[in-house]
Order: C-alpha cells, then sequence, then structure tokens
C-alpha cells in the first residue's frame, strides 16, 4: 500500500493548542512521526526581564491556565531563597491545599479529554460536570477559578476559615465518590480498555532515556515524583503513596491519574484538619540580592523546573521554564510508532500535552539575523563543547 | 390525474418532505435524549431545520483536484437511493406503496448506495483526510454488511417471504414469534449502527482523527444534502428494521398506522441513542473483529434458529 502524510495540526479537532505532527501512514498504520514545536512561543521570559519581581508574579501566572499555581509557586520559591525569607507555615500549607487542589482539576480535566480523543463523549461530559466541584472550591478560597492569584512573595494573599473549610471537605467528599465510580469505569468498561490498553507503549528504558515526567514516567513503572524524592512546602509531613503503574501504555497514565486524584483528596483533608495557625504572609524587600537559584516542583503533568538569575535590583536578570510537557513530548513521536492512526490523538493526549507552556526554545542569532532550530546532533555538539570549556568531557556519553 | 397521485406518494408522503422533516426531527429526538443522558441541556427542537437552513446559504467549494461534476452529484444520488428504498417499506399502513416479492433484498442494495456515494465523495477530494476516511468506509461496509444481510435472512425464512410487506403481516398475524427474533433484532440494531456511522462506530468521520473523514472537503449546500441524506438513513433504517423484525404497522392503517410507526421508529432511535452514549468509539480493525467474530456468528445462529422454528411449525 502507498504511504500517506497526514498532517495533524497545527489546526486540529484533536488538539486543544497550536502543534505539528506529521504522521506517515501506511494504511492505518503509523510508519513515522514527527513533533514540531513552536507554534505558540510568547516571549514570556524574555517579558519577565522587564517586569519587577512582584509584577512577574501575574505574567508566571499565565504561563499555563491549568497549572498556573505550579509555575507561580516554584518561581516564588525561587525568589524566597534568594531573598533568604523565611515563609510562614501557614503559608505552606495554603499553597500545598492549592496545589492539590489544582492537581484534582487538572487530572479531572485530563480524563475529560482522554474520553473525548477516544470518543466517549459521555465520559467526557460527566467528569467535567464533576470537575465544577473543584473549580467552585477553588473560586471560593481565592475568588477565581482559574487563575488564583493566591501566591504572594513571602506568603499567600487570603486565608482559609472554618466555613470554607467545612465547604471544601464537603465538595471533597462528594468528589471522592464520583472518582471511585470512574475508577470502576475505567477498569471495567470493555471499550475504555481496548481503546486504552497496550496503546502508546513506553518502555521504562525508554522513558528514562527521553526523560519523561510525571504520571507518564510513573505509568512506566518509573518512580519519579519531586513531592516524594525532594519534598518542598510541607510535602514531608503528608502521608501519600507514590502512585505508579507497569503497564507502560495509556491505561496505565489513566489508572495512575485517577489513583493519584483519591491520593489528593486525602491530603487535601489533612492539610485542611492540620492548618497551623500564624500568619499568612512576611514582608519581603523589593530589591533581591545578586544570585542564581532553580527550584523544581512536581506540576499535574510532571516536573516543572524554573531557574532564576537575580542581579540586585527588582528585576530578574534572568528566568528559564522549563515545563513538563517539553519533557514528555519526547516521548511522543517514540509512541506514536508503530500504532494505529485512531490511537494518535489519545497517545498524545496521554502526556497531558500543554503547549502554551513549552513553547520558548527558537534560537534566534541576531548577527546573521536568521531564525534555526536545533536539531538533537548540534545541540549535543554544543552542549559537550560547553562542558568541555568547564573541563568535564562528555564525548564518550 | 392517475399519474399525480403516485408523484404526490413520492414527494409528499411518505417521499421526499415526510422523509427529509421527519429525519430531521429524529437527529432532534437523538441529540436531545443523547444530551439529557449524558447531564447536558441539548439544542432546541427546530435546530436541525436552523441548521440546514444556514447551510443553503453557505458557499460550495469544490476542490480544484477533483472531479467537478461527480463531486456536486454525489449527494443527490446518495438522497435519491434513500427515498426509493422507503418506496418498498410500509410506513403508515400494512402495506409498502410499490411492493414486490425480493423487494428485501432490493431495498438493502438501494440502502449500501448511500455509503458507496460516502467513499466516492471522499475519494474525489482528494485530501489526505477525506482518502483516509474514504478507505474507512469501504472497510466498514464489508464488515457490516453481512451482519446486517444475515440478521435481516432470518425473519424472512421464518415468514417465507422476501417481500418486506409480506414479512410484516406474518408478523402482525403470529405476534407470539416476535420474542423468538430478539438476538437477530439486536444484530440488526448494532449493524444499523455501524452503517449510520454512529457512535461508538462513526470511525469514517472520527473527528479527532480526521477531522471530517470522508466530507472534509464538502461545504455548504452538498454538504448539507449528504447531511441530509444520513438522517433520512436513519428513517429507513429504523422503518427496515419495525417492517422486518417488530410486525410494521402491526395491522392498523391511516392515522393511526401513521401513529405505530412513529412510536415504534422512536423506539428505536432511543436504542440506538442509548447505543452511542454508552461506549468509547472503537478502532477500525476492532470494528472489523467484533462484526466478524460475534455479529455475524449471532446473526447466523438466528437464522439457524428460524430454519429449526419453521419445520417445527411445518
Amino acid at each position: 500500500m502507498s504511504k500517506i502524510t497526514i498532517p495533524l495540526g497545527p489546526q486540529h479537532p484533536a488538539l486543544k493548542e497550536p502543534e505539528n505532527f506529521m504522521l506517515v501512514l501506511e494504511g492505518e498504520q503509523i510508519t513515522g512521526a514527527t513533533v514540531n514545536l513552536g507554534y505558540n512561543h510568547r516571549g514570556m521570559e524574555k517579558a519577565a526581564e522587564n517586569r519587577t519581581y512582584i509584577q512577574n508574579l501575574y505574567l508566571i501566572e499565565r504561563v499555563c491556565g491549568i497549572c498556573s499555581h505550579s509555575h507561580t509557586t516554584t518561581y516564588i520559591t525561587n525568589v524566597e531563597e534568594l531573598a533568604k525569607c523565611e515563609t510562614p507555615k501557614r503559608a505552606l500549607a495554603i499553597r500545598t491545599l492549592f496545589a492539590e487542589l489544582e492537581r484534582v482539576h487538572s487530572h479531572l480535566l485530563w480524563l475529560g479529554v482522554a474520553g473525548y480523543e477516544m470518543g466517549f463523549e459521555t465520559l467526557f461530559m460527566y467528569t467535567w460536570r464533576d470537575r465544577e466541584q473543584v473549580l467552585d472550591c477553588l473560586e471560593m478560597l481565592s475568588g477565581n477559578r482559574v487563575h488564583y492569584s493566591i501566591n504572594t512573595i513571602g506568603g499567600v494573599r487570603r486565608d482559609i476559615s472554618a466555613e470554607q473549610k467545612a465547604g471544601v471537605i464537603k465538595r471533597i467528599d462528594y468528589l471522592i465518590e464520583r472518582t471511585n465510580y470512574y475508577i470502576k469505569l475505567a477498569l471495567e468498561e470493555p471499550t475504555v480498555a481496548a481503546r486504552t490498553a497496550n496503546v502508546g507503549k513506553l518502555p521504562p528504558e525508554v522513558a528514562i532515556e527521553r526523560g519523561a515526567v510525571g504520571p507518564t514516567a510513573r505509568a512506566s513503572g518509573i518512580a519519579r515524583d519531586v513531592r516524594k524524592d525532594e519534598p518542598y512546602l510541607i510535602y514531608n509531613e503528608l502521608d501519600f503513596k507514590l502512585i505508579t503503574h507497569n503497564t507502560n501504555d495509556v491505561f496505565g497514565r489513566l489508572v495512575v491519574r485517577a489513583l493519584e486524584l483519591v491520593e489528593s483528596y486525602k491530603m487535601i483533608k489533612e492539610v485542611l484538619n492540620n492548618l497551623p495557625e500564624g500568619p499568612i504572609a512576611v514582608k519581603v524587600p523589593m530589591r533581591i540580592a545578586p544570585g542564581e537559584c532553580v527550584n523544581h516542583y512536581e506540576a499535574p503533568r510532571g516536573e516543572d523546573i524554573h531557574y532564576l538569575k537575580a542581579n540586585g535590583t527588582d528585576k530578574p536578570e534572568r528566568l528559564k521554564v522549563r515545563a513538563p510537557t517539553l519533557a514528555n513530548l519526547q516521548s511522543v513521536a517514540y509512541m506514536m510508532e508503530g500504532g494505529w492512526l485512531a490511537d494518535v490523538p489519545l497517545v498524545i493526549a496521554a502526556i497531558d500535552p500543554c503547549m502554551s507552556c513549552t513553547d520558548r526554545a527558537v534560537v534566534w542569532d541576531p548577527k546573521k539575523g536568521r531564525k534555526q532550530v536545533y536539531g538533537w546532533e548540534e545541540l549535543r555538539k554544543l552542549s559537550i563543547e560547553q562542558y568541555k570549556r568547564r573541563g568535564v568531557d562528555f564525548t564518550r556519553l | 390525474m392517475e399519474s399525480i397521485i403516485p408523484l404526490a406518494y413520492l414527494i409528499i408522503f411518505p417521499g421526499f418532505l415526510f422523509l427529509a422533516v421527519y429525519g430531521m426531527f429524529l437527529q432532534w429526538v437523538d441529540r436531545k435524549l443523547c444530551a439529557v443522558m449524558q447531564n447536558r441541556m441539548g439544542p432546541p427542537w427546530f435546530q436541525p431545520f436552523a441548521d440546514f437552513i444556514k447551510l443553503l446559504a453557505k458557499e460550495v467549494i469544490v476542490p480544484d483536484a477533483a472531479d467537478s461534476a461527480m463531486f456536486r452529484a454525489l449527494p443527490y444520488f446518495a438522497m435519491a437511493a434513500v427515498i426509493t428504498a422507503l418506496v418498498s417499506i410500509p410506513v403508515s399502513g400494512p402495506a409498502a406503496l410499490f411492493s414486490y416479492q425480493g423487494d428485501l433484498v432490493a431495498v438493502i442494495y438501494l440502502l449500501t448506495i448511500p455509503t458507496v456515494t460516502f467513499f466516492l465523495a471522499g475519494w474525489s477530494s482528494t485530501s489526505p483526510y477525506s482518502t483516509v476516511g474514504s478507505m474507512r468506509v469501504l472497510t466498514q461496509l464489508f464488515a457490516y454488511e453481512v451482519p446486517l444481510m444475515l440478521s435481516l435472512i432470518g425473519p424472512a425464512i421464518l415468514a417465507g417471504s422476501w417481500n418486506i410487506s409480506e414479512i410484516a403481516a406474518f408478523f402482525t398475524a403470529h405476534p407470539v414469534l416476535i420474542p423468538s427474533q430478539l438476538l437477530g433484532f439486536l444484530a440488526a440494531l448494532i449493524a444499523l449502527q455501524v452503517k449510520l456511522e454512529r457512535m461508538p462506530f462513526d470511525i469514517p468521520h472520527a473527528k479527532n482523527e480526521i477531522v471530517g473523514g470522508q466530507f472534509t472537503e464538502y461545504s455548504g449546500r452538498l454538504l448539507n444534502f449528504f447531511l441530509l441524506a444520513v438522517d433520512m438513513e436513519l428513517v429507513v433504517g429504523a422503518a427496515l428494521v419495525n417492517a422486518v423484525f417488530l410486525g410494521g404497522s402491526l395491522g392498523f392503517a391511516g392515522w393511526a398506522g401513521i401513529g405505530v410507526f412513529l412510536g415504534k421508529t422512536l423506539f428505536i432511535t432511543f436504542l440506538l441513542a442509548l447505543l452511542k452514549v454508552l461506549m468509547a468509539r472503537i478502532r477500525i480493525e476492532q470494528m472489523i473483529n467484533f462484526c466478524w467474530k460475534y455479529l455475524a456468528p449471532v446473526a447466523m445462529a438466528q437464522v439457524a434458529f428460524d430454519i429449526f422454528l419453521k419445520f417445527k411449525l411445518g
């Protein structure tokens, strides 16, 4: 049979954000796939250099619409570390609460998207209806549904009252019931199993080699979670399980996310019931002393890394964001090859892609005035040279 | 005057006008039922009519690479085949408008024509999405056609006739035998769902995989008539299943006959809508496996049972 090349994107019903996948098809089977990034570059890192630390909060929150809290928390942890500020315990607890609420809202959203991509619209409608509950929680606590703006440098903006606490717990109880139903559904419905089992296989060694993070890695049996590996906020005081699954496929990613929801509910209740007393914020000076800082954070989609360089003024000198999708996208091409065309939307959706977080790697040479996208070989050569100058030789690696 | 009456039958009832209006109404019923089952509001009753009028006003774009004449003619072929099929199926009374021995086979083949036009439509559009879509249409055709045919043969054997009106009359006379056709009825319903390319078998135009599938390049009026043909196919398919398995109008004629027809087709639409919301869309190779491994043997078992029953009854 002759081969056809099908473009999936940048505009395509399966994609929520512009991205391009070129698929080479032989009949219904995929023999080759390439991923093209860069339709969504917004120049946020450059913009961050022209704003003060406080103004950047609003910018960083808008890196991603779903993990808005993840990005601000990582950024703020960097700033607070450089400013050597002691963040109050209560503020850290409230940030943890928001982080877990955000994970619940993101995973429920993902469940709906996965249902939609496998052509199961009822699941999509049901999960998104239930997701309203957690959005209501967030709105009640912060006043906003998506960009909560709860973080501020040195603490959080709003405190939690006893009344709000009761409201959140009531809604979480409802969600626990619903989530158990979805877990049952995912495990029992034959068409869901038929569409997800053995689809988008990612063996553990490939996952490690391609640097998969978050639920994508955990579904390949890799116990990798920043909350456990290097606890931040108050995660070292919380009791939760690290969920892994060893089927290495979309089904595993579905199960991991569903079970993580249950863990998140547990954590939310634990945090709410043991909120430490004290102030919710401290004063931090406008100017941050020179220094560099890197922090990572377990966003709903995986490990989020921020690098911050301060130069003593009230504006950062450099801010670098590595969103989890960028780490996971490398695995997508591998997962698609040899699969069916019908599975492509699901495989892409299974990493829970967030393209607008990701797109920021275009090389522009002002001297020659041309744009260039570096391939793997060139990047490897460049990094080897870079380390050679520092005295480390990675040529044989 | 003599020649005007058959023409009126063809154009008004139970022909084009009735089919179009009732098809759009069933489309709304289907959408509303799904919406309610999925915890949504669903569209208002006039939505299909509004969509129809809106699409009529839109520009028609024919791809440069497509054969313009064929591209434009195909939707009308699809619609004409569906209307012709209805003529041999009893609607308002015990007898069809034009019934003859062997019309069951003729109707099945007339109902295959729309699927073939879908294939040609996709293939002549020459865009990658529609090419893949049209290949899927053909694959699906080979998967469901045999189970559908087999499941309709069972009642025909039992009634000892290839005439749809006679089969309906047979079951009207022997209503006790209707429950014995349950397996075949279910097989026919599922095969009909595959034929109509509805969820979970909407593989040829699965929107998150290949955009619009075979209809990707169609727009405006032409797309409108294709969609109308699909709506009409739902009515004709439901009417066929009703006549073959459920005894048609059950002996009622006139307004009562129409009432029975509407009630039973609405019930069949409800069953089809239920199928639609219950499952995730399956892959094309799973669909073929399902049709040949499960659906065809089930229909075959019904045929064997009917032959046995026929001998038993004498």
